[in-house]
């Protein structure tokens, strides 16, 4: 879509002057202002931009958070509470970093969803989405990181569980254990590599986006009936039309977000964090962060040996599992159709998916024990049957609904059965209520 | 999809129902397994909802009974003397109450150790030398610092309360919590319990059916000069109060400057979609 002709005509002497030097106006203006997107985006397409601002966010947080840190476990628990008391908008920095991450996951799963939802990771955007999930991995590890700082009784042990998970590998696991920690338990050297790394990778994460914002300019943006564009008429430019509600999402997202750091900023974190790690003190439930949970809850439901692998590198293979099944998508979905909106079969599984990922995050959160184990074992199930069987063979098996033949004519006809004016909310996401 | 959207709920009903079944077996009144065996109780507190703040008041007189009771066991190494203006004393004030303290301060230019009154600059003193000596003196476990309790301590709301916390701003979880520990060693353990010798039961405690401190509070133990009634459930009140402010001193300031934050989002969102409803107003799509 956007390879090729480019429509910027610098109209100053100054613009001329720059585009023949270095066309980095040419840039912006193609890709930001000239560059066409779909016009039938729904909301859901407002998460890339909410990400961006969220990274930035947290960059910008963090790093003024790591001006008054203190990366030494004698002192980085009492630090973080000098930010919190003696720092001038010290509270609000932390807050907004600490809510940050949790609200950075809760765009990033929605637009995951988005992906899952529309087919957006087909080809030819298979690429687009592998480097997604690499940014989805680089948040994990950024995350978990950024957990253990405040040096709690959750960032000890929840640091103490994680970096254990590591010691199931046959032979070289606690090779890899002993690394990660820089010793043969969690402490001060843990601490200090952990920040040194909780700071470098965001600002990989950046690479990464630019990468994925790179392959989105290429292959252009999917859109709600997953068709192709095909001309002029499928399009608007990205400036005003996509500008604007891009920045209309954000800032309904930003209202949210505010709502938490403001008014319950310790809603989505343990109250165990406010304890000081005590190595010798083991909190009664070890849980990780809330955007964990699900995996979480995988790894503990198998809670059985498999052969030669015994229940512990089980867990470990399906938690990893879940994540790296991620990567194939594009390959395990056999649909011809992209979008869940013509595959009612498909959509049915997706909404049952998407409850299914919540259910584990709540089972997650719970003491693996009881009945506990047996739902999240069925859930697990589910998870993996999703991407295993579902996917490939409802590709081959199901009748979709009957396609529009271009984005245009999928407008004019919704338009046309919603009356003449359409109130605006109504219009705004009709696909996701199908 | 209205379908969907029902078999849905349903698929979701049956799961709640199923994890309700999953809390609610092994349920056991003399050998409980899932503690606290009560919920908290809720409190009205002053600093709750989106227009909280604090009752100086009532921060004093938890100041009061913190300094005259807890602090006998219970450190607070975070909180500054200086920041005790915050609770409406004047500067004058907070270096008396300081200059109450003594601090071991140096070494001096011969490299000795010396004490001397405290300043608004310092912290509350610890009322034993080091952790070791703190739990010596209270049968092993030390008693907890008190700078960050509040925050520190809140039972699991389960579900869907945890739902509902998120629209009714529901975050007092650890002054409800100190409050309801409190006042609640007055109960009797159900029948068949056995109760650790040398430990008090209590209902509320989070972490098993009786704890080592003995009931702290009782009527009449601090003389309150502001005329508040002098009892264990005023006392509990205002020492959760207190110790809340302790852990939060920000909290005013975090709600008011919430409000604006809020009404400034809100109303940028308006104008934005506005804007938006006007840019697209010719483009179906």
């Amino acid at each position: 879509m956007s390879e090729g002709h480019s429509t910027y005509t610098p109209t100053t002497g100054l613009g001329r002057w720059f585009d023949a030097r270095m066309p980095l106006p040419r840039l912006v203006y193609d890709s930001f202002i000239a560059y066409p997107v779909p016009r039938n985006l729904n909301y859901m397409w407002t998460f890339g931009g909410i990400l961006s601002i969220m990274l930035v966010s947290q960059i910008v947080t963090g790093i003024v958070l790591a001006m008054h840190y203190a990366s030494d476990t004698g002192i980085a628990f009492s630090s973080v509470e000098k930010i919190m008391r003696d720092v001038n908008s010290g509270w609000l920095l932390r807050y907004m970093h600490a809510n940050g991450a949790s609200f950075f996951f809760i765009a990033v799963y929605l637009h995951i969803m988005r992906g899952l939802y529309y087919g957006s990771y087909k080809a030819p955007r298979e690429l687009l989405w592998i480097l997604g999930c690499i940014i989805y991995l680089l948040m994990m590890a950024t995350g978990f990181m950024g957990y253990v700082l405040p040096w709690g009784q959750m960032s000890f042990w929840g640091a103490t569980v994680i970096t254990g998970f590591f010691t199931a590998i046959p032979v070289v696991g606690n090779w890899i254990q002993e690394l990660l920690l820089g010793g043969f338990a969690v402490d001060n050297p843990t601490l200090n590599r952990f920040f040194a790394l909780h700071y470098l990778l965001p600002f990989m994460i950046a690479g990464v986006v630019v990468l994925h914002v790179w392959a989105l300019h290429v292959t252009g943006q999917n859109n709600p009936t997953g068709i192709e564009v095909k001309s002029k008429t499928d399009t608007v430019a990205f400036t005003p039309y996509a500008t604007i509600k891009d920045a209309l999402g954000m800032i309904v997202f930003l209202i949210f977000f505010a709502y938490f750091i403001f008014y319950m900023p310790n809603y989505l974190g343990h109250p165990d964090n406010y304890i000081q790690a005590d190595p010798l003190k083991t909190p009664a439930h070890i849980v990780p962060e809330w955007y964990f949970l699900p995996f979480y809850a995988i790894l503990r439901a198998i809670t059985f040996n498999i052969g030669p692998i015994d229940s512990k590198l089980g867990g470990v293979l399906a938690m990893f599992g879940a994540i790296a099944v991620l990567f194939v998508v594009p390959w395990l979905d056999t649909s011809k159709v992209r979008s869940a909106v013509y595959r009612p079969w498909y959509r049915l599984f997706f909404w049952i998916f998407l409850v299914d990922c919540i259910f584990l995050g709540w089972l997650g959160s719970r003491p693996a024990e009881g009945s506990y184990v047996i739902m999240a074992q069925i859930a697990t199930l589910y998870y993996f049957a999703f991407f295993i069987v579902i996917m490939p063979v409802l590709g081959l098996i199901e009748t979709p609904r009957r396609l529009p033949n271009s984005i245009t004519e999928a407008v004019l006809e919704k338009n046309k059965a919603g009356g003449a004016v359409h109130p605006e909310g109504a219009a705004a996401s009709p696909e996701i209520r199908g | 999809m209205k379908k969907i959207l029902a078999s849905l709920a349903a698929i979701g009903f049956v799961m709640a129902a199923g994890a309700a079944i999953a809390q609610d077996d092994e349920h056991s009144a003399a050998e409980p397994t899932h503690f606290p065996i009560h919920k908290p109780k809720q409190v009205e507190w002053s600093f709750a909802g989106p227009f909280g703040t604090y009752d100086k008041a009532q921060l004093q007189r938890g100041l009061k009974v913190y300094k005259e009771v807890c602090s006998a066991c219970h450190s607070m190494d975070l909180v500054a003397f200086r920041t005790l203006e915050d609770l409406g004393y004047s500067e004058a004030q907070v270096k008396a109450f300081a200059a109450e303290y003594t601090i071991e301060d140096g070494p001096n230019d011969d490299g000795d150790m010396f004490e001397r009154p405290g300043l608004p600059s310092d912290y509350f003193t610890p009322p034993f030398p080091n952790m070791q000596a703190a739990a010596a003196s209270n049968g092993g476990a030390a008693p907890p610092d008190f700078s960050l309790i509040a925050k520190a301590r809140g039972v699991e709301r389960g579900f869907p309360t945890f739902i509902f916390d998120i629209f009714t701003q529901y975050a007092e979880n650890g002054p409800d919590y100190i409050y309801s520990l409190l006042t609640g060693y007055d109960e009797e353990p159900p029948a068949g319990m056995e109760i650790a010798e040398g430990t008090h039961y209590n209902p509320y405690f989070i972490g098993g059916k009786s704890l080592a401190m003995a009931p702290p509070l009782s009527d009449d133990q601090v003389t309150y000069d502001d005329g508040a009634p002098q009892t264990v459930d005023q006392y509990a009140r205002d020492v959760s109060a207190f110790l809340m402010w302790a852990a939060e001193p920000h909290l005013e300031d975090r709600k008011k400057t919430g409000f604006r934050v809020m009404v400034f989002l809100i109303l940028f969102a308006g104008l934005m979609y506005a804007t938006k409803r006007r840019v697209w107003a010719n483009v179906p799509h």
